[in-house]
């Protein structure tokens, strides 16, 4: 049985390696700061202890005050997983790092979240419209389209 | 003297028989060797997660039907898991039977259509497919039993089935589980040891263990690459922690191997339909009492389950109306296609068909 890690436990053993990069951790998740997700996802997935080398999906929410990112890792070597989010609070042109350099796997599903919820990914090697044609006005997902 | 080459784009697809739906791949091809090559996709774009956030839970069921219309009846499950979770709705114990007999009938008829279609690309035109379809045939008849539909069944609910097999359904499966070893038995004589076929896929599109993890493939594309990888084992939902069967894995990950774990996967779901056949109670309940609109806690849940494709994932954001806040599909054909373009570089266009048939695709799901 896959077990899924507390974010507060993650969170703890995460705290002193990276301060202030974690705003918010609860039984479900935890949630870091967009700047420092590349070092977090970095230790996620080669600290022995963790090994996330499984990134089984990428997804983004739209809250109107911000955009909620959510990871879901699993590592095959302990069977566990983790949540992970992260927040982008500019609207008009909001930004996050890019984690296709960690996992290849992210190509898609980042170039996804781009067209239809409008989210930049920074890094990603060829980000563009996946399912709707260039040139198509605004982002279907986004709360505010229609 | 040298000769002077150029390279050129050769489009195959949206339209064409080898890309299983409408998908275009934009090959740069050197001669007849594939250098580079983008997949374009989104010709069967719908919306299915925008559609769903106007529906209610129960309304959304047939819109997952149309995911991967080749697997109904496992989007069925995963919605309804996904929807119990947030619940925490129980399901009865008839009704989990039903659910783990529908889904693995689902997953065999499903490798069938995987199986015919990479004989299909390899050349073998028609005849191993209407030797799957033969038998698909079958199942479908089984299905049509149960909920009055061949491709799109609509059949489960969230805490439990719609409506109870009738009572002609399983001898009917019983006689299917008597056939099915034999037919298994007949594809293997046919192709498993087909020199033609073996030449067209052994040592043919290699995934390699870290290529595989690195790309999130998942599903008997993963497996096949050596990875004992299965949600029903490793995360086990419903009730498959009951069941005894093994995960069959690839050695080397080429396309030989996709196609191999298929092959295999299927008796091992026969294995487990066999089990619940015995084990499923008489008589029961099918459903539990659930309201009729459903309102779940204010909250989110990602549930995900083994398809006959790989990690189907479904991510639901409640926030206690009746349609969910954000609806999202984690579909495993769009994700291992990540792997195509590794996978088709250096090889020839004929090749680059066989290699993009072992991944199995449903543009359904890829598009949704």
């Amino acid at each position: 049985m896959t077990v899924a890690l507390s974010g507060i436990e993650v969170a703890r053993q995460l705290g002193p390696r990276f301060p202030e990069a974690i705003i918010e951790s609860s039984n479900q998740a935890i949630v870091v700061k967009k700047e420092q997700l590349t070092a977090v996802m970095d230790y996620l997935k080669n600290s022995p202890e963790l090994s996330f080398s499984f990134l089984s999906d990428i997804t983004a929410t739209d809250y109107f005050d911000y955009f909620e990112i959510t990871y879901q890792l699993t590592s095959f070597e302990h069977n566990h997983k983790l949540t992970v989010k992260t927040r982008c609070y500019d609207r008009n042109k909001p930004v996050v790092p890019s984690v296709t350099g960690l996992w290849q796997g992210a190509n898609f599903m980042e170039r996804e979240i781009f067209d239809l919820m409008g989210i930049e990914f920074s890094g990603h090697p060829n980000l563009k419209r996946i399912f709707l044609w260039e040139g198509f006005a605004g982002h279907p997902l986004r709360k505010d389209y229609l | 003297m040298a000769i002077n080459t150029e390279t050129f784009i050769l489009n195959i697809g949206p339209v064409h028989m080898s890309t299983h739906g409408v998908f275009r791949m934009k090959a740069v091809m050197d001669g007849e060797v594939i250098v580079d090559i983008e997949p374009v996709f989104g010709y069967l774009h719908r919306g299915i997660e925008k559609l769903a956030e106007q529906r209610t839970y129960t309304g959304i069921i047939p819109l997952t039907d149309r995911l991967d219309y080749t697997a109904s009846m496992s989007n069925n499950l995963a919605h309804c898991l996904a929807v119990e979770k947030l619940m925490g709705i129980r399901v009865p114990e008839r009704a989990e039977y039903l659910r783990v007999i529908m889904v693995e009938l689902q997953r065999i008829c499903a490798h069938f259509l995987a199986i015919g279609a990479i004989l299909n690309d390899c050349g073998a035109w028609g005849t191993p497919m209407m030797y799957m379809f033969r038998e698909r045939e079958k199942i479908f008849d089984l299905f049509e039993m149960a909920s009055g539909q061949r491709l799109t069944y609509n059949y489960m609910r969230p805490g439990g089935v719609s409506q109870d097999v009738p009572e002609e359904f399983m001898p009917a499966l019983k006689k299917l589980i008597a056939q099915l070893p034999g037919y298994f038995e007949e594809y293997d004589q046919l192709l498993s040891k087909n020199e033609i076929f073996l030449a067209r896929t052994k040592k043919i599109g290699i995934l390699t263990r870290e290529m595989a993890i690195n790309s999130s493939a998942s599903g008997p594309v993963l497996r096949a690459s050596g990875i004992k990888w299965d949600i029903r084992k490793a995360d086990p939902y419903s009730i498959y922690d009951r069941f005894e069967f093994e995960i069959p894995t690839g050695e080397t990950g080429d396309c030989f191997d996709r196609y191999w774990v298929r092959m295999q996967e299927m008796w091992q779901s026969l294995r487990i339909i066999e089990q619940a056949v015995k084990q499923i109670p008489e008589k029961g309940e099918i459903r539990s009492k659930v309201p009729a609109l459903i309102r779940p806690p204010v909250g989110e849940v990602y549930t995900r389950i083994e398809s006959p494709k790989g990690e189907l994932g479904f991510y639901i954001v409640s926030d206690h109306s009746i349609a969910p806040y954000r609806y999202h599909v984690r579909s495993p054909c769009l994700i291992n296609l990540t792997t195509l373009r590794d996978l088709v570089i250096g090889w020839k266009i004929a090749d680059a068909i066989v290699i993009f048939g072992s991944i199995d695709i449903c543009m359904g799901e890829v598009d949704r």
